[in-house]
This record gives structure tokens, sequence and C-alpha cells, in this order.
């Protein structure tokens, strides 16, 4: 294999990896409290409010529903309002961010409603405030879910990214296509494949390392 | 800290009455006109079956609950009148256990404990010796450092207790908190309030399905049955002159005291016309708890006494005795209003022939 091939190979790594980096974080930033007002607004919750729940909902399946390939696609303009260009790799953060909030969102939103209500009780009767709650009790619990949610997350942009190529964002998955398929070098595309897998695997792993470090329940069959 | 109570707050219900909505529509009526004065700086059981209304009762005397009609002080303040600011300021002056303890998983043992205050706004360089100080007070220095899942539920419904008592209340509530540990460890933690009511003079309301809780600590028993307060007062007056068969029924099952077998199967409730011999309970209580009254019975009036089942024991520092005895049903009448005359409690169970 060429120098310059392997070259493409690393460069292609760090793209890809920056592109799911601040995806991801951006995901978490606004995905995060998105969850956990959906969690929380549900009708008879903490800040109960059933109509904008249902609303916020609703825009997260329909961002949800869209494939992925064709939201690149659609929001074209807006990638161009956000990021000056449409095209490249940065670009292409626009749209894996916009595929990953409502992903993440549902995510927390789940870890969080499945926080034992006789803890909020207990903060209740503390004198607690809604925020309180989120903050001291809501969160903190649902941590280690939370944690494996974002790992999940992170393993779909992985696979997200490769489809980035349509709007001229590079990485792994737009070298697999160029070389691997285009130029019929099927070696590449295997590397790529095997590059993918690895970085899925350290992902999983160090997610699912994090999850058990912050996890400080009695571990699952033992009970309580 | 603020504390918006005067020492040894009063808890007072004033015609409550508690209605939830359905999902479906339609209320379930869980309370119904409940008028309660709960005595300040004493220790109160309240007992009733599953679903009386027990729970219902004790979160409104802390907001968890909001009665739909009538009035709740606490500590001179009207609970479901208070929202916002002024319910959370109510709130951090009532403690609450619960039976499964609802600790954070997250946080160790002093990190529970400190919750309280941090909601409440204490500063981190306050918070440390306060937490310091009630993990001795509820015995549980080694295990300062250790989460609730390393933990047994005697030692963690201590740190329950401390947390409850962080920020200084003058009441605490518990719901059923010793419901889930086996008898020994309730014993424990049954003593750990005791002396937490004697040394803190605060207002302890507590909610159980045992009498023997009752009987243990608390002074002073309201019996709730579907949603109403059917019997209170003092627990060794109700213990040794139950009115309501609510009370009586959950009185047997603490004494122990119960007919054997082979009586309890041939007990008639009628008089047979002839013979046969009548089964009564009697009370011991008071000056007389301790007098050989059957002896005296069957040396003044010449009746045989049969003795079935009995035991003595203690409320408080009282004793307590409760005897079942079956005598000729003949002079029955004649026996009981002597009982009676010695001030012993008697209830006529029923006949065997
Ligand atoms: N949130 C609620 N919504 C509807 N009905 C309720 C609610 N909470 C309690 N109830 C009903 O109110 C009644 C009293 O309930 P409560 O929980 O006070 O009983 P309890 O005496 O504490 O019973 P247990 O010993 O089983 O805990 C029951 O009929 C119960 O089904
Ligand atoms: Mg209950």
């Amino acid at each position: 294999m060429s120098a310059n091939l392997i070259n493409l190979l690393i460069e292609a790594t760090g793209q890809t990896l920056y592109m799911v980096a601040i995806s991801a974080f951006l995901g978490t930033v606004f995905g995060l409290p998105l969850g956990t007002y959906l969690a929380v607004s549900q009708r008879g919750e903490l800040l109960s409010a059933p109509l904008v729940n249902t609303v916020l909902g609703l825009v997260v399946n329909a961002t949800r529903s869209v494939p992925f390939i064709i939201l690149v696609v659609a929001i074209i303009p807006f990638t161009r309002l956000v990021a000056g260009t449409s095209i490249g790799t940065t670009a292409a953060i626009v749209p894996l961010t916009i595929a990953a909030v409502p992903f993440i969102a549902r995510l927390v939103e789940n870890a969080i409603r499945e926080v034992d209500s006789g803890l909020i009780e207990a903060a209740r009767a503390m004198g607690a405030t809604p925020l309180q709650i989120i903050r001291k009790v809501l969160i903190p619990e649902a941590l280690p879910a939370i944690t494996l949610g974002l790992t999940l997350a992170v393993v779909s942009l992985i696979g997200y990214s490769a489809m980035v190529g349509a709007v001229g964002g590079e990485g792994l998955g737009d070298l697999g296509i160029r070389y691997g398929y285009q130029r019929f070098m099927p070696e590449v595309m295997a590397i790529v494949v095997v590059i993918l897998i690895v970085l899925v695997q350290l992902v999983q792993s160090l997610g699912e390392w994090i999850a058990a470090r912050v996890d400080k329940r009695a571990p699952k069959g033992r009970g309580q | 800290m603020t504390n918006t109570m005067s020492q040894a707050a009063s808890i007072a219900f004033d015609a409550v009455g508690k209605a939830y909505t359905k999902p479906g529509g339609g209320t379930v009526t869980a309370l119904e006109n409940v008028s309660l004065t709960v005595e300040p700086g004493a220790i109160t059981g309240i007992i009733g079956r599953s679903g009386a209304g027990k729970s219902t009762l004790l979160r409104m005397v802390n907001g968890l609950e909001m009665p739909t009609s009538g009035r709740v002080r606490v500590g001179g303040h009207d609970v479901g009148a208070s929202k916002g600011s002024a319910l959370r300021a109510i709130r951090r002056d009532v403690g609450m256990i619960f039976q499964h303890f609802n600790l954070l998983s997250s946080r160790t043992v002093a990190g529970n404990i400190a919750l309280p205050l941090e909601i409440a706004g204490v500063s981190s360089d306050k918070i440390a010796p306060r937490v310091a100080e009630l993990i001795d007070r509820v015995g549980l220095t080694e295990q300062a450092g250790r989460y609730p899942a390393e933990l047994s539920g005697g030692q963690k419904q201590r740190v329950g207790i401390a947390r409850a008592l962080a920020t200084e209340p003058k009441v605490l509530l518990s719901d059923e908190a010793t419901s889930a540990l086996d008898p020994e460890t309730t014993q424990t933690v049954l003593s750990l309030l005791k002396d937490i009511n004697r040394d803190l003079g605060l207002t302890i309301l507590l909610i159980t399905h045992e009498m023997a809780v009752v009987r243990d600590i608390a002074s002073h028993v309201a019996v709730i049955d579907g949603g109403q307060i059917v019997e209170h007062g003092r627990t060794y007056d109700v213990f040794t002159a139950p009115q309501h068969p609510t009370t009586r029924s959950f009185l047997s099952g603490v004494t122990g005291v119960k007919l054997p077998a082979f009586v309890e199967h041939k007990l008639t409730a009628t008089r047979p016309a002839t013979g046969g011999e009548e089964v009564i309970r009697v009370t011991f209580a008071g000056k007389h708890a301790t007098d050989p009254m059957l002896a005296l019975l069957t040396k003044d009036l010449g009746i045989e006494v049969n003795i079935l089942a009995g035991a003595v024991e203690e409320i408080g520092t009282h004793p307590f005795g409760n005897l079942l005895i079956s005598l000729p049903a003949a002079r029955a009448d004649e026996a009981r209003a002597y009982l009676e005359r010695h001030e012993l409690l008697t209830e006529v169970l029923g006949y065997v022939s």
C-alpha cells in the first residue's frame, strides 16, 4: 500500500472523529435539556405541560422519521446559513447534529423516566424546587443510562458520518466510497471497514466502562 | 437555617377530606371529614388496613397531597393554602422517612444526608460538620463513604432518618418505615426513633399496619378505617378499652392472645339452653393488672374458671394483661359483673356446649 494511501486513511479517520466528536458534543448540549424537558413535562410530572410536551414530541418524531441521507440534502439552506457553506466536512456537522439532537433527547428522556419516583417524592418532601430535583436527583440518578445512551448515539453518528460524502463531507465513509467503489480498490474498502469496526468497538467499550464507573447501584442479578 | 415553626410543632387536621380523580373520570374518596389534633412532641401512631387512607393523611402534613376540603395546619401554617417557596419552607421543617428508604443510589451515605442541606442552600463549609454529626447520631460512622447498595436495610433506614433530621425539622413523618425490615432490625430502628423523640422533642407521626409498632413506641394512636378516624387517644387507653371493631381486630393480632383452634371451631354465638360454657376475653389494666383476680373469683363466688390463653405485657411502663377464659354459662353474668366491679374489662366471645 502506498504511503499516499496511508496518509489518506489517517486523514479520513481524523475527519470522521472530528465530525462525530463535534456533532455528538452539540447533540448532547441540545439533546440533554430537550430530553430532560420531554421527561418532566409529561402530564402529572414535575413540570407538567402536556400540550408543549405533545408538540415537542411530534417535532422530535418527525425529525427522527426522515432518513439521514434525505435530511442532509433537505436542510442544505439551513446548513449554509449556519456554517457559511453547504459543502465540506465542517458543513456536514450541521446535519449530523440535527440528527443527533432528537435521538439523544429520546435516549435521555427514557433514562430519566426510569428514575424511581420515590426519589422525586423524597426530594419534594425536602422542599426541593423542580430545577433542584432535575440537577441533584434526576440527572445524577439517570447518569449510567444516559452514558449508555450517548454511547449508542456516538456509534450511530459514526455510521451516519459515512453518508456525508453526498454533500462533500470527507471522512472514512467518503474515502471508502471514492476509492473502494468508484476507483475499484477493494482493499481500501476493506481497511475502511476494519477501522470503522475498531472505532465502534472502542467507543462501545469506553462507554460501557464509564457507565459502570458511574453506576453505584447493586449489580443486576444480585438484587437490592 | 430558617425555622418557620415554633418548638414542638402542633399538627391539626380540621374536617379534612380528600378525593382523587381517577384517570378515566370519577373520584375515589380517600379521606372523609377527618379531624385530629396531634400531641406536640409526642409519638403518634396511625394504624389502619391497606387502602384506609393512612398515607394520604400523612402526606398532607408536608403538602405532598393537598386536601380537597377542610384544613391541615402544621405549626400554625395552613399547608393546603401554601404553595411555592412558602410550601418549601414548611417542608424543610417536616422530615420524612419512607418504607423503601428512597435514597439516591448515586450518592454515598454522607452525600445522601447532605442533600436536604444543599437543597436548603446551606453553605458547603457548614454542611460537612452537620453531616458528620448526623452520621454519628445514627451510628453509621464506619459507613459514611459507602453507597446505599452496600448497606443493609436497617442501615439504609438509618441514613433515611439522618437525612430527615438534617434540616432540624420540628416534625418527623414515617410512612411504614419498618415494614421492609426484619423484626430485630425493626426494633433497633424503632428505638432510634424513640431516642430522637426524647432528645430532640420533635413530633413524630408514624403510619403502620402493625399494632406492635404502636405499642412499642407510640404514646398516642389513631385508628383509621375507610377514610375516617374511628378511634383515637392515648395508646394505653385504646389498648385497654378498644371501642371500635377495627381496633379490636388489630389488637387481637398484636397481643398474640388467640383462642385455641379446638375451642374456636366449637364456638357458637348463642347461649345453649342448658349447661355449656361462656368464653370471655378479660382485659387487665391499671392498678388491677397484676392482681390475682381469677383466683379471687373462684374464692369469693365459687365459680370454676378455665384459662384458654393469656399474656401480660407492657405498654410504655404500664402492665396490660389479656386473658381468654371460659366458665359455666349459667353463672357467667354474675362472674362478669364481679370482674367489671374490679375494673377489669370483659367481652363475650361466644359459647361452647
Ligand atoms: N394518587 C392517587 N390516585 C387515585 N387514588 C389514590 C391515589 N392515592 C391513593 N389513592 C386511593 O386512596 C385510598 C387511600 O390510599 P392510601 O395510599 O392513603 O392508603 P393507605 O392506608 O396508605 O394504604 P397502604 O397501607 O396500602 O399503604 C385508596 O383507595 C387508594 O386507592
Ligand atoms: Mg400507604
